[in-house]
This record gives C-alpha cells, structure tokens and sequence, in this order.
C-alpha cells in the first residue's frame, strides 16, 4: 500500500496551463484601446458550470440580475468562440486536467474569472488530509478576477464581469451601486 | 443582356451594395434578435453600450475581428479556410435578380428564382466543407445533418414556388410582383395560403434557425459545424447566417407578400418593410419553440410537407387547366 501524497499546493500527476497570451506585436496605443474596449463590451461566457455557482451564473444571464445588459449573455457552447471562463465551482482533481484543457483550446484574448470560494481556495473542502479538491483554481490557469461568496450573488458575479472591463479599459463604466441614489419607491415596484 | 461598359459598372456597384446590405443587415438583426430574445424572456437584452444596447453589435463585431484566429492541428488546411468564404459569397450572386424597388433591380433575368434556388444550395456546401475540414467529430456530425436538413426543406420550398409560378407563368421576380396587386387581398398569399405556409415553414428548416437548428443544436453538438471556428470565420458564418435569413424572406415577400407593391404608395421600403417582418417572425419562432429531434424534423418534412406541398401544387395545375377551358 502506498503511503497517501502530502497536501502539495499542486497534486502530483497536474499541470497548469502552459499556454501563454503573448504582447500585440505592434503597439499602437489607441488603436489597442479601441480593441480593447470593444472585447470588455462582448465578453462571451462558456457554457460551463461545475457546481452550485453555476446556478449563479445562471441566475446572472435571467430575468432579474441581467448579464446582457452589458453585453455579455451570449453564452458560447463552443470554447473556440468565448472569450470568459467562468469557473463557476469545486475543481476537482479529476476534473483539473478538462478546465486545464478546456482554457488551452480557448483563443486568445481569454480571461478567467474564479467564481465562489471553492474556486478560490477550495472554499469548504479544504481541511487536513483532504484529496480530491484542488484548493484555488489559480494554481492550474492565470486567473483575472476573484469573486468570493459560497456561491456569490448575481450581483457579485456581475461585479467580476466590471472588473475585467475595468481591468480592460481601465475605467469603470457603471456606477457603484453604493453611490446610487436611493431607490423612490421601492414599495410600489414588484408588488402583485 | 450585352456585356457593355455600363452593365459591368452596374453589375459592380450592385454587388458593392449588397455587401452594404449583408453587412448592415447582420448587425441590425444581431442587435434585433438579442434585443428581442431579452423581451420574450423578461429581460431588458443589451442596454448598456451605447444608447439601449444600440451599438452593442458593433462592438461585437469589432472583437471578433480582433479575436485570434486559430487553427487546431490535424485540419485539411485548404477547405478550413475555404468553408467561410464560401459560405459568404454565393450570397452575394442570390441578391442579383430580387426587385427590391420598380427600378431597384440589379439583374434583371428571366428565371431569377431558378438562380437562387440554384445557387442556394452552395451555402450547404459551405457547412458541409467546414464540418468535414474541422476534423472534429461534433463538425462532421453537424455537416451531415446540415446537409440532410438543407436537401429534405429545399423539396417543399421548391414546389410551394412553383405553385405561385404556375399562377403566373413566369420565373422572373419583377413579373411576379407585376402581377400582385397593391392592396393584401391581391397578394398571392390569399390565391395561395397553403403555398404560403409550406414555404414558411421550410424557411426556417433551410436556413438552420431554431426549431429547426439542428446542424448546431448545441445540447449534443457543440456547436455543430462551426465548432472549431473563432473570430472571423465564425463572423462570417454568423454574416452569411443572417443574409440567407434576409434573402428567403424577400424570397417570400416577393412571391406571397406583393413585394414592392403595398398600399397607398408603392416603392422599395414596402419590400424591406415584408421582409423585416419575416424577419423579426423568425427570430420570434425561435425564441418561442423548444427544439425539435431531428427524426422529428424529417418528419415533418417527408410526411407532411411533402406530400401537402404536392397536393397543392397539383390542384392548382388542376384549377388553373380547368379555368383556362372555361374562359
């Protein structure tokens, strides 16, 4: 019998992503800008969810907490066409190889956003002695945003998707919902 | 026709202006169908880039553009970068014989629906030759449905024109809308209802739009033929998408729907007007109906359309002899 693997920061037998997004050969400023702000406007998703934060995700691209308002619900099947990964949810260790994958078959311009705590850091499952959760999905893939939460609301999903355009464009484009005015009349809204 | 300087700079700048026309058309439908998808589901769609979402497919037009293109290993090169090109040209020719205004013709033939019924069937080609080169079992699985599809929904599509052919006796579009009158009781459509639905249903059939999308029905293909596509051979695909859409709907607004001819003041924007609102049907059915099976989806062609379509046609042959010994 073998002796069970120490709680390494990376399993043995998993590699991370070795693909790399290389510099624009030519620089030029604006016209960088202007790319650049159009791929924060149409930030596709994959269709892709792991576990309960995916419901989340798709909360987000519903009714209430609308994902296509700012451009961002037409949700890709395929990889080849998306330019987000959502990982929405616990990275197993025998699943690690197929997100490993699945980010190595996406073009180019791709971010990932690390969705709830498990994706995180491996949010509950990890504890001592624990062997099947890969603990923080940042150790297999470059990851752009992190949004806490067990699983986040829409709301924070949707607050991810404005880092990126901020992490982009380096602006943010929507207000902070902090600093909106108080709602008028919240009691004659939504009333049956 | 002679082949004369001005029929050659007439035939350049109507091609010039049908690519006008597919490119326009393909971002106003995108935004139109995304804005529409978000109403029929309760939701507000784009809203945010530009005024109401307005600009919303420009800039997904823009970040296609810019998005890598890649190709993965072990494709047949040559028919990888072949199948999106030809899925966007034939397009181009199919636009020719359509009077889109009493002087807005760009070719006037004799047979014009023989040419685009002719050509029409190269779009299929173009699906066919992106699944098989992709080297992707989803691809070759969507090809081989978009091809059954496109063959089985072009029978029906056939003989339900040819019944309003028969009405008129002429292949060529312009005469066809001459002799459509400008009020809707004298379109073909009250001459030829079932003609009419037969071709509406095929419609959506030939040109691979839910429920009837199954060459890239996304639960068990991927995304069908255009699965390994990105960025502008997956743009093109979409372009060439929405300007098949727009080509059978002027199809049927001229056939069925009298074409530029409508009430009060005829002129081309009666023409747009129809054909945006198959259109916008179109984007209706598919935001409303669930997915067919693709038994289902043969059929409903071969055991109903088929058969209905050649009934149809038969009892018009039929009424039409009878009418002519009588008067």
């Amino acid at each position: 019998m073998a002796t069970p693997d120490p709680i390494l920061s990376l399993p043995p037998g998993l590699e991370a992503a070795k693909s790399e997004v290389l510099p624009p050969l030519i620089n030029i400023k604006p016209i960088n800008w202007f790319f650049d702000l159009n791929r924060a406007m149409s930030l596709w998703p994959v269709t892709f969810g792991l576990a309960c934060c995916a419901i989340e995700m798709m909360s987000v691209s519903m009714a209430r907490f609308d994902m296509a308002r700012f451009g961002a619900e037409v949700f890709r099947p395929s990889i080849r066409q998306a330019d987000l990964m959502m990982v929405t949810g616990t990275v197993t260790r025998k699943l690690a190889p197929t997100v490993v994958r699945l980010y190595e078959q996406m073009p180019a311009p791709k971010y990932v956003m690390a969705c709830g705590n498990c994706a995180i850091s491996g949010g509950p499952f990890k504890f001592e002695g624990q062997y099947g959760v890969v603990e923080g999905v940042d150790q297999l893939l470059p990851v752009d945003v992190y949004v806490p939460g067990c699983p986040p609301r829409p709301e924070a999903i949707l607050e991810g998707l404005f880092f990126i355009q901020e992490k982009l464009t380096s602006r943010r484009w929507w207000p902070k919902p902090q600093e909106l005015p108080p709602d008028p009349a919240p009691a004659a809204k939504g009333k049956k | 026709m002679d082949l004369s300087i001005v029929s050659f700079v007439q035939i350049i700048v109507s091609v010039l202006l049908v690519i006008a026309l597919m490119v326009a058309n393909a971002v106003v439908m995108v935004y139109i169908e995304r804005k529409m998808a978000g109403f029929i589901q309760r939701r507000p769609g784009p809203y945010e880039v530009g005024p109401y979402g307005t600009i919303q497919a420009v800039c997904d037009s823009m970040k296609l553009l810019a998005k890598q293109v890649f190709v993965p290993g072990n494709v047949d090169w040559l028919l990888y970068f072949l199948a999106p090109v030809t899925a966007f040209l034939p397009v181009l020719l199919l636009y020719l014989p359509i009077p889109f205004g009493p002087y807005l013709t760009a070719m006037n033939v004799d047979d014009g629906i023989l040419l685009i019924l002719a050509f029409a069937g190269l779009g299929v080609v173009s699906n066919l030759l992106a699944g098989w080169a992709s080297n992707n079992k989803y691809g070759v699985l969507g090809a081989a449905r978009a091809v059954s599809q496109s063959v089985a929904y072009e029978i029906p599509m056939i003989m339900a024109l040819l019944s309003v052919v028969f009405l008129t006796g002429s292949l060529n579009l312009t005469e066809i809308v001459d002799s459509q009158g400008s009020w809707p009781w004298q379109w073909n459509i009250f001459a030829q209802p079932f003609a009419f639905f037969i071709y509406l249903v095929s419609l959506i059939g030939e040109t691979n739009r839910a429920p009837f999308d199954l060459p890239e029905a996304e639960s068990e293909l991927t995304a069908g033929f255009h699965t390994e596509y990105s960025g502008m051979g997956f743009a093109l695909f979409f372009l060439s998408e929405y300007a098949n859409m727009l080509l059978v709907s002027f199809v049927c607004a001229t056939f069925f729907l009298g074409g530029w001819k409508g009430p009060f003041l005829d002129g081309f924007w009666w023409t747009f007007i129809k054909a945006y609102a198959i259109m916008v049907f179109m984007v209706w059915i598919r935001w409303t109906f669930p997915r067919v099976r693709f038994d289902q989806l043969l059929n409903i062609n071969w055991k109903w359309l088929l058969p209905l379509s050649i009934l149809n046609l038969w009892l018009t042959a039929a009424i039409l002899k009878i009418l002519s010994k009588i008067y």
